[in-house]
């Protein structure tokens, strides 16, 4: 459960590299690369709580995020709207829609809610298209202004990087303190057995719908910090193609951990960056690395991790019960018995 | 303690559970025994509340909670265990039984995310109770343990545990001694024993009649969905109906 890096100072190191990059290059494209990075992270790690923690697969991400964007992107380039204000409302936009999608759909178990998430998100994808008179459909959302806060313009790539690092943090520190919580044990609880769940008296309609919003406001946040990043919108931001992505991203990263998110997409985004150049051909690498992954790491790369190391923990422990069981006993099928757990 | 009238379930045309009248006296064990496929186990589901009867009703402490969904019913001090014991086998011993005091805390998200003083009370609180239930099972020493790694019997205990954690009246056992060998099901019929000193009540669903036998106060036997009959183990042993439905032959041929 505790997927953390073992060591105190890697997560402080990790910081202290993120916040010194800028200073360190002036090159707009890792910058660029990074930014992205960060704002899908932040939509993927909400994917993890609903579909890793509360194990309810939701496909509908791609559509809040769109959602996100285009919530921002309408308030500030048509309403005239403030960033900050509008960037409050798209998240409160998306946590509202959430609850009400998560009412009617949470109600539905294993692939069925899974079928009636993507559903979800194709249709919400389809209002952003086809809603011309609001959201230009097809042509695409120009003109949204340059983010400000108070007098602070977020002109430059570095100033972005900023605010959407901070994001970031904001994001991955409350997911962490839910994780490692009684609201996280609850969601994990929810995906182990709903019936022992309810049994144990947890309401768990209504924990997977505040898993549910919360991770659709991740998605919002994701998608409206997008929107304020870019300052272009066009309808594919919220296509179903995008919650395909999210997913691989999560099952590399691992599924259910904290840290996932970040390496699943940072690790996939940078490696189809590399491979720009073979365009759709890149898709001949991935296949077979997604099996790979799928076959040897099922748990993702920080999932493989986090199983090592509590192997490594209960190794010790273990030897020494059975040794001890053995000797109360006496019996030697008990000592065969225990001989084979530690082998 | 709780009471049902004309208690019925039916799945389609399929009726499990078949008006039965049944009640469970505070502070005593009550076995339901009979053949597989007799309703058992949807009686609890019952009663428990994880599914709806047809019709009939359930009273607990005389308030009627029938159409109480399972985690109304489990606040209101009605825990149980399930036959495959549904623990989460990947983490340990301790993270399964923290969660069971969840129902008696109140912090929600946002509590969660600063670690309010009522929060991490809360979480202490359910650390707490996980240690003292498990100490109460006997099984201590397993807190740290990942559940996959311990047998079949400590598993067992541990549901137990889990059940106690969320500090109930009265707890439904669903067959606790299936697939443990004799020695480990009299220490399970002693922790039995141990509940009801500390002032539990049980309900348990078991087929090792000896073990029912020596544990149960009445016992309560169906049949094909019915109740054929309701006594104290010494009546249920001598109950003509009884021997002929579910242990089989008569009580002639049960003396040999």
């Amino acid at each position: 459960m505790r997927s953390f890096p073992a060591s105190k100072w890697v997560v402080p190191a990790l910081l202290l590299v993120a916040l010194a990059i800028p200073l360190l290059t002036d090159n707009s494209y890792y910058l660029n690369m990074l930014i992205m990075i960060f704002i899908w992270t932040i939509a993927v790690s909400g994917m993890n709580m609903i579909a890793g923690y509360a194990g309810q697969l939701s496909l509908a991400h791609a559509g809040f995020f769109g959602m996100g964007a285009y919530t921002l992107g309408l308030l500030m380039a048509k309403a005239q709207m403030s960033f900050l204000v509008s960037l409050v409302m798209a998240v409160a936009l998306t946590g509202i829609v959430g609850a009400v999608v998560g009412m009617i759909s949470l109600r539905l178990k294993g692939h069925y809610f899974a079928i009636f998430s993507l559903c979800m998100g194709v249709i919400i994808s389809l209002v952003i298209e086809k809603w011309e008179s609001l959201t230009e459909g097809v042509r695409g959302l120009l003109g949204i202004p340059i983010p400000k806060i108070g007098s602070f313009e977020f002109s430059t790539v570095t100033s972005q990087y900023y605010l959407i690092l901070f994001f970031l943090v904001l994001a991955m520190f409350v997911n962490r303190q839910i994780v490692q919580s009684l609201v996280g044990r609850t969601f994990i609880s929810i995906r182990n057995s709903e019936e022992l769940a309810e049994a144990l008296g947890i309401n768990v309609m209504q924990s997977k719908i505040l898993a549910f919003v919360h991770s659709t406001v991740l998605a919002g946040l994701a998608g409206a910090l997008y929107a304020g990043y870019l300052r272009f919108l066009g309808p594919e931001v919220a296509s179903i193609e995008h919650a395909f992505e999210m997913l691989l991203y999560l099952l590399v990263g691992g599924i259910s951990t904290l840290w996932g998110p970040l390496v699943g997409t940072a690790l996939v985004m940078a490696m189809m960056q590399l491979l720009q150049s073979w365009q759709d051909y890149r898709m001949i690498i991935f296949g077979p690395i997604l099996v790979l992954i799928v076959m040897f790491l099922p748990h993702g790369i920080m999932g493989a991790l986090a199983r090592l190391k509590m192997k490594r923990q209960s190794v010790l422990p273990e030897t020494i019960d059975n040794e001890n069981r053995v000797i109360e006993k006496g019996t030697t099928d008990r000592r065969l018995a225990g001989g084979e757990i530690d082998a | 303690m709780l009471k049902t009238e004309k208690l019925t379930k039916s799945f389609g045309g399929n009726i499990a559970v078949n008006a039965v009248d049944f009640q469970i006296n505070q502070g005593e064990i009550t076995a339901i025994i009979g053949p597989n496929g007799a309703g058992k186990t949807t009686f609890f589901n019952l009663i428990s509340g994880l599914h709806r009867p047809t019709s009939g009703k359930i009273f607990l402490e005389g308030e009627d909670v029938t159409n109480k969904p399972s985690y109304e019913i489990a606040k209101m001090g009605i825990a149980r265990t399930f036959q495959t014991t549904k623990l989460f086998a990947e983490a340990t011993v301790m993270d399964n039984l923290i969660i069971g005091h969840r129902l008696r805390t109140k912090s929600g998200f946002w509590s969660a995310v600063i670690r309010s003083k009522r929060y991490r009370k809360e979480e202490s609180e359910c650390r707490e109770k996980a240690l003292q239930v498990l100490e109460f099972v006997g099984a201590s020493e397993l807190a740290n343990r990942p559940v996959a790694s311990i047998s079949q019997e400590e598993q067992k205990r541990v549901a137990i545990a889990l059940a106690l954690a969320t500090d109930p009246k009265l707890v439904l056992l669903d067959e606790p001694a299936a697939g443990i060998n004799a020695d480990e099901t009299s220490g399970l019929a002693e922790l039995i024993k141990k509940m009801k000193q500390a002032g539990l009540t049980i309900c348990i669903i078991e087929h090792k009649m000896q073990m029912i036998m020596n544990l149960a106060d009445r016992i309560m036997v169906l049949n094909q969905g019915t109740k054929i009959a309701e006594g104290t183990p010494a009546e249920i042993s001598r109950n003509e109906t009884v021997i002929e439905a579910y242990l089989g032959g008569t009580p002639h041929a049960q003396a040999h």
